[in-house]
């Protein structure tokens, strides 16, 4: 014992407490993925690799796929809309259009998915807003169908993900050196060029992981496919709640919960090691 | 021009992103069942029956409660750990951090799922204690990260020079730090409180019928009516954690919390 340390013990308890009775909870989701299923009972059976075999069946990758397919375009498509808002946040000349940007992107992200969810319901319902306005304008004769289609679903969840973008965005572009900038406009650089040789790649760490972070949490979305997709459009979430509450297979659902958190855990440790990279490089040039 | 064509554009951005929460709340005021653009009066019946509506009455105050004890405790034990990350080194101190950071990553189903089974291992699934534990669990990042940036800004000369005048560590934590990290603290927890009492994935797993939090209550009400109490629910929360976040922003400075800095 070197020094006293006040308050240690006393405060490093209900921390370790807490640890564990997560980890507890992330075991019990492994547990049961190498446990046997015994149909017609909540109970399982002994241990055994079969859930994980069973993943290997074309439906299911196909559900995979699926979720990896929506979390791309959601976290592309993010990208591409929030960059504007988050360059106009950074940069924008007057307190009262910060102050106004961000509430406006930045709000949405307390409201809670199911409000967000049903608001998109009612936008993009069949009786819902867009129709309306479409068939008021005579634009239309039928409702398109929106709603349980996969375009649907990424366009409620591009909206979703936009105020985390826009914030992991907006701090990028703050951290932007304004007088490489300047220096690039004196020796003749285009607005245009300005922007597209020096902000966007001086930019690029923040980028990428927003679009990581996006992709790794839509990966993770489930009420939104939920509702939207309304079983037409299956992530992994709505597979294994599927699993778990209507065909009671307890095992199997782990699997998959399991699969979803490695998933998750998988990109966002891609995402350091090539951000690591990336600022080594910009580091050098 | 230029300038002209980027502001229709973060413009144009704008309205999608707020549309969803206008047609929602256009829709709550709205006299009848089906919808009308442009709306054909104003009605607050789907206010009446949101409030009077028995499962929304109970999912609401099982949400208070929820959100109070999992918020409060997440402060606790949160802060605690943030003191003590930001004090000392110690053996498991990284390990410790990555899995208290975890929910952050962790799906929300899969953690729902694992207290679930936690909760029957335990004989106390769908019960009050699981979903606090779970919720404490997600909010946790929130509020030690909150505290942690408070800590952070305080000036460690200050305790020290209590300390050298003869204050005891006690004195010089309650009378010293305490006050300085409370606005942090209180941020923290209004964040921790608003997560909680509006999430749904992992709660739609650990609630049974009796401890249903709110929105667990709406997305059931979903799946069997078509009808704008929701709606109305939607826009009543819609209001409540805008002027929140609105509030806790001058308090607290919400943005240092967020951490989102702009010059």
């Amino acid at each position: 014992m070197t020094r006293r340390r006040p308050f240690f013990v006393t405060f490093l308890a209900p921390a370790v407490v807490t640890a564990v009775i997560l980890a507890a909870a992330i075991l019990e989701v492994l547990q049961y993925s190498v446990r046997e299923f015994i149909p017609g009972s909540l109970d399982v059976g002994g241990f055994t690799l079969e859930n994980f075999v069973r993943i290997n069946r074309p439906i299911y990758w196909l559900v995979l796929l699926d979720t990896f397919y929506i979390s791309l375009l959601t976290a592309v498509f993010s990208l591409l809309l929030s960059y504007p808002v988050a360059y106009a946040l950074v940069r924008a000349k007057r307190d009262w259009v910060r102050s106004l940007l961000i509430s406006l992107s930045i709000t949405p992200l307390f409201t809670g998915e199911i409000v967000r969810t049903l608001s998109w319901m009612l936008t993009l319902g069949a009786d819902g807003f867009v129709n309306s306005i479409l068939r008021k304008l005579s634009i239309i004769d039928m409702p398109i169908q929106l709603m349980y289609t996969r375009f649907g679903v990424v366009v409620a969840l591009v909206q979703f993900s936009m105020p985390v973008m826009i914030i992991l965005l907006a701090t990028a572009i703050s951290h932007v050196d304004r007088d490489c900038e300047k220096a690039a406009a004196n020796l003749g650089a285009s607005p245009t060029a300005v922007f597209w040789r020096i902000t966007l790649p001086l930019t690029m760490p923040g980028i990428l992981s927003g679009v990581v972070v996006i992709f790794a949490w839509t990966m993770s979305a489930f009420s939104t496919p939920q509702l939207i997709g309304g079983g037409k459009v299956l992530m992994i979430s709505n597979l294994a709640y599927l699993q778990g509450f209507s065909v009671l297979n307890m095992p199997f659902a782990a699997t998959l919960s399991l699969i979803a958190l490695v998933a998750a855990l998988g990109s966002l440790a891609l995402m350091k090691s090539a951000t690591g990279r990336l600022e080594k490089r910009l580091a050098i040039h | 021009m230029r300038v002209f064509a980027f502001w229709s554009l973060v413009t144009a951005i704008l309205v999608y992103m707020t549309l969803p929460t206008i047609v929602v709340l256009m829709t709550s005021v709205n006299p009848t069942e089906i919808l009308a653009f442009p709306p054909e009066g104003i009605s607050f019946q789907w206010y009446q029956k949101a409030v009077t509506y028995p499962d929304f009455q109970t999912a609401f105050w099982n949400g208070i409660v929820v959100t109070s004890f999992a918020s409060t405790l997440a402060l606790i034990v949160g802060s605690t750990f943030a003191w003590l990350v930001n004090r000392y080194e110690f053996a498991g101190r990284g390990v410790l951090e990555a899995v208290l950071w975890s929910p952050l990553i962790i799906p929300h189903f899969t953690l729902g799922f694992g207290f679930l089974l936690l909760g029957g291992a335990f004989r106390l699934q769908q019960g009050y204690v699981m979903v606090v534990l779970a919720h404490m669990v997600l909010v946790m990042p929130f509020v030690t990260r909150a505290v942690y940036v408070s800590l952070a800004n305080v000036d460690g000369d200050l305790s020290r020079a209590a300390a050298n005048l003869g204050a005891s560590p006690f004195h010089v934590l309650t009378r010293i730090e305490l006050p300085l990290v409370l606005p942090g603290m209180a941020g923290g927890w209004l964040i921790a409180a608003v997560i909680s009492f509006t999430e749904f994935t992992a709660s739609l797993y650990v609630t049974g019928s009796r401890t249903q939090t709110l929105p667990v209550a709406m997305y059931n009400y979903i799946r069997e009516y078509a009808d704008p109490t929701v709606s109305a629910i939607s826009a009543m929360l819609i209001i409540a954690t805008t002027l929140l976040m609105f509030i806790a922003d001058r308090a607290f400075g919400l943005r240092r919390v967020l951490a989102i800095d702009t010059h």
